[in-house]
Formats: C-alpha cells, structure tokens, sequence
C-alpha cells in the first residue's frame, strides 16, 4: 500500500505534476464557488479558449506564455463587454463569437508557426513536462491569485449576491467585476500547464457546483470547494500514472464523477429534491 | 404607532404635516432648500429635503423613461411612489441611486453630490424579491453585516461595534431568532424585512423600496410599515415604490403618482382617488 503511494512521487517528474495540478485546481475551485453563483460559468469557458493565440504570440516572442494568456484573457472580457454593451447582441451570443474567434485564431496561428508549438499541450496540458519556469510561473501566479480571492473574499461575495448594494455603500461594482475578470484570467494561466484549455473549464465550474450542492454556508463553500478539487487531483494523478491515461481527463473525471455522486445524495441535491418542491409552489 | 398611521390615513394634509415635522425632530430644521409649491409649502419647520430631483430625464436609447421629474423628499416622512409598470418606478429608483446617469436635470440627496452620500453610507435599496437569489449560501445575519460593510476595513472584518449594529438591526426587524438561517427558508415578509435591516445595520438615512409588499401576507404588510415609520420617526426619508395601493394610506405621508414624469405629489388620500389614479394607470399614451 505505501509502495502504492509513494512510487509515483518518487519521480522529480510526477512530484512537479502533483505540485502544478494540487495548486491549479485549489486556485480554480476557489474562483468556482463566485462563478457559479453569478452565473459566470460561461465566461470561464470563454477565457479559457480565448488564451490560445496569447500563449501561441508569447512563444513566438519568447516571452513567458502566462504574460500572452493573460493579456489575450483580458481582451477577450473586454471585447465580450464591449460587444454586448454597444449592440443589441446578447451576453451569451457574445461570449460565443468572441470566443471562438479568438480560439479559431490561436489554430491558425500554431498552423503557421514552426512545429515547437504543440497544439495538445495547449488543448489538454502537459503536466508532465513541466519545466523549471513553468513551476515558478505556477506557483507564484497560484499563490497571489488564491491571496487575492481571499483578502477579497467578502467583496466578491457581495458583488455577486448583490452588487446594487455594493453601489449604494459606496463600493464600485464595476471594480469588483474587473478584479474578478481579471482573477478569472489568471487562475486560467495557472491552470493551462496543468489540465489545458479544454478542461480548465472543468475546474473553474465543477468544484463550486459540487460545493453548493453541499452546504448553504459562503464560507463552507470556499473551504469545501478548494479541499474536494485538491483530493480529486491526487486521485485523478494517481489513477492516471497507473491506468496511463491523461492525467487532465482523469483529475476532471474525478471531479466530474464526485459531482455526480453529491448530485445524488446531497439533501440540496437530487435527494433533497422533494422536500424542495412543497415549497417552491407555496412561495410567493 | 398603528394610532399614527390610523390618524394619518383619516386626516387631512394639515394633520400630518405637523405630525411630520415632529417625526423629524432630531433633524435640524430645514430653511436651506426653495419651497417645494405642492406640499410643505405652509409648514412653519420645514424638514430637511433628504432626495431633491431637478429636471431628471433619463432615456433608454429613444425610449424616455423619465421626463422632467422633479421632485423633493423630506427627512422624517414616507413617500409612496405608485405608477404602473413601466411608469419609471424603478428608473427613478436607479436614478436617485446613481445607477443611471440622468442626460438632463440634477439629483441631490441631503443637499449634496449622491456620490457623497453612498460613500457615507446614506443610502439603502431593499431591492424586489425577484431581483434577490433567495438560494445563495448566506444567512440572514450574513446579509444585515453587509450593511456595514462600507464602514469597514477593505478586508470587511466585523468589529464589536459593527457586531452591535447587526444585533441591534436584527432586534429592531424582529429577526434576532432567524439570524442563523439561510435567507431562502424565511417567509416572503421575513426575506423583506432581511434586507430593511441591513440598511438599519448600516445607519441609512435615506431608504428606497421596490415593490417591499408584493407577495407579502397582510400581518407581515404592518410589521413592515410599522417598521417604517420607526425609521421615519427617527429622521429618515423613506420612498416607497409599490402598486399594492391599499397599503398606501396607513404607511405613507405623502404619494406621488408617477408616468415617466410627476402626475401629482399630494397626500395620499388625495392621490388614492379614483379619478387620480385613472390618470397615473390609464393615462398618458397607453403603452402596454
């Protein structure tokens, strides 16, 4: 049993994968819990994708690709708030176009540039070929991301519960949004080595989903979210070192499947479904 | 306090101006605002004018939702603002709240930029049921504590004097049993009077509600109204939007029946007369 589990991180390899993909998908559930109840899970899909052509750009430049995420994270937030707010384009329908542009754009850009760019890499990470400055990069992005959602906690929770009130106290709404526009993209960068595009979008929805289903309590969530991502990470690593399958699918697999389970049983969940309904109808 | 607002309903302007200017006592008397021409204009201690609109107009791309609203609200009285929908309750809401930039005619609130008075903490909007996720993961006191958030470090830490204010709020709503449950499992007065105790937490002086009856039973109605009028008597101004008319007299001092500009700002009594209201809910250009 101990031989088990310590084979794997025996390896300089496997241990810089567990360090990349605990703190990527600690960092991601966090932001998870104030994206699921604005209702942003939409957005997170969007910037993921929408950091292709950055990552692409950067390595052309030889700049560190989080920079060109980042920076292409941010323009493709603007270009959605841009479009929705000076045409009749609805939200969803702007996320969409802008989005997929901007992904259809970094396809073409890797179609053009020399073969160093390896497109599975970007679409599903590359947790096992993670280098010296990719680590850094990481962990130093990881830990001022997550610092900052926790200093800023109680703001965000305000924004996104009621950001009319935020106004009236004298608390902009629209620096709250930007912040978290701006935590999104970041928290994306962190996890690109990690898990890839594809599936960041996984780990920016499922744990705050499967934490809501499991307590009506902010703080429990922002606890609960964060522990459930980090035990499916060591679970999704494990299995997919000695199932040698992707380990980005596995650790979003585990996510995925623990949702499903706590969908099932949770008393907010399926199972609580009809002591739910009764009330429903008698609400005003 | 039901005999005031019992007295208010049966008495004529004169009755209640007097009862207002007591109401707001603890306010320094007015005299640095022009007469308003419709009401207050022959009390002797004018009150304080909390919300003062100028000319506000305000327009959704060619649609004008707000005409040339001016208007005047004093501290210590309750004002409700009826129209139907559609009629700009919610535009002059947002626009006394500085959520929509008027593109003609100014909004003051305790005489000064409303920048001002948010920052200060003046304002408080208890917003339509339909508009709050009842299924966030907060509890009641989670909610009034966001009242004072204003007054808090940036990292929002509750000390004991924002403690007190909580507690305090949560007494004065008749919450303090509740205060551990999620807001979702309170009864459509309940989850109301939530939202008025946060802007009690948070020392508003001037509060707005929209539409704070709509699916309220008819006990929770007086609770709330009886609520009210301990704010107003205290030195708030209080602007009520509502379209449950029959709440209007035992809870108001005065009405304004709105149409994207002022039909009339009178009593309530006054405005509560069928060929008043005939004007507010079926006249202007019909437009629904």
């Amino acid at each position: 049993m101990i031989e088990f589990l310590v084979d794997p991180v025996q390896f300089g390899v496997m241990q810089r994968a567990f360090l990349v993909t605990i703190v990527a998908s600690a960092v991601c559930a966090l932001l998870s819990c104030w994206l699921v109840l604005i209702g942003w899970s939409l957005m997170g899909d969007a910037v993921s994708h929408a950091v292709v052509p950055g990552v692409v750009l950067a390595y052309l430049a030889g700049a560190p690709f989080a920079l060109g995420a980042f920076a292409f994270g941010c323009a493709a937030v603007w270009l959605i708030g841009t479009v929705r707010q000076t045409s009749r384009v609805k939200e969803d329908a702007a996320i969409g176009v802008v989005f997929t542009t901007l992904f259809a754009f970094g396809l073409v850009l890797i179609s053009v540039t020399p073969s160093e760019v390896d497109f599975n890499h970007i679409l599903f990470g590359n947790v096992l070929g993670v280098s010296d400055t990719d680590l850094a990069q990481v962990l130093v992005l990881g830990l001022l991301t997550a610092a900052t959602l926790v200093l800023k906690s109680r703001d965000l929770t305000l924004y996104a519960f009621d950001a009319g009130h935020a106004h009236a106290i004298g608390i902009s709404p629209r620096r709250l949004q930007l912040l978290l526009l701006a935590l999104l993209a970041l928290t994306v960068v962190v996890a690109l080595q990690a898990v890839g595009v594809i599936l960041v979008v996984a780990m920016v929805i499922t744990p705050g989903a499967t934490a809501y289903l499991l307590t009506a309590r902010m703080e429990r969530m922002l606890l609960l979210a964060p522990s459930s991502a980090i035990g499916c990470a060591i679970v999704g690593l494990y299995y997919s070192y000695y199932a040698d399958v992707s380990s980005g699918g596995a650790v979003v697999l585990a996510q995925g499947l623990l949702f499903f389970a706590v969908y099932l049983l949770a008393p907010r969940g399926l199972a609580g479904l009809r002591r739910l309904r009764p009330r429903r109808t008698v609400r005003p | 306090m039901k005999r005031d607002d019992d007295a208010a309903a049966a008495d004529g302007p004169g009755v209640h101006l007097r009862r207002a200017g007591t109401g707001a006592g603890q306010a320094p008397p007015g005299g640095r605002t022009g007469a308003d021409e419709r009401i207050g204009a022959d009390a002797e201690t004018k009150p304080d004018v909390v919300v003062e609109l100028s000319g506000v107009s305000v327009s959704y791309g060619d649609v004008v939702a707000l005409d040339g609203v001016s208007l005047q609200l004093g501290a210590g009285r309750i004002c409700a603002l009826i129209g139907m929908n559609g009629s700009g309750k919610s535009t002059l809401f947002k626009t006394v709240m500085g959520l929509l930039r008027p593109h003609d005619g100014v909004v003051r609130l305790f005489g000064a930029d409303p920048a001002r008075s948010r920052r200060a903490g003046e304002v408080a909007y208890v917003p339509q049921a339909e508009n709050v996720d009842w299924d966030f993961p907060l509890r009641v006191r989670d909610v009034v504590t966001m009242g004072r958030y204003g007054r808090m470090s940036p990292l929002r830490r509750a000390r004991a004097a924002d403690r007190i204010a909580v507690d305090d709020a949560l007494d004065q709503a008749d919450l303090a049993g509740l205060a551990d449950r999620q807001i979702g499992e309170l009864s459509g007065g309940q989850r109301r009077r939530v939202f008025l105790a946060r802007g009690i937490a948070q020392g508003a002086r001037l509060l707005l509600l929209d539409e704070p009856f709509s699916g309220v039973d008819k006990r929770s109605e007086a609770t709330m109204s009886e609520l009210l009028r301990r704010r107003a008597d205290d030195g708030c101004a209080v602007l009520v939007a509502t379209h449950d008319l029959d709440a209007v007299p035992d809870l108001a001092d005065e009405a304004i029946l709105l149409h994207r500009r002022v039909l009339m700002h009178t009593t309530p009594d006054e405005a509560l007369r069928p060929e008043n209201l005939a004007l507010a809910f079926h006249g202007g250009e019909a437009r629904a």
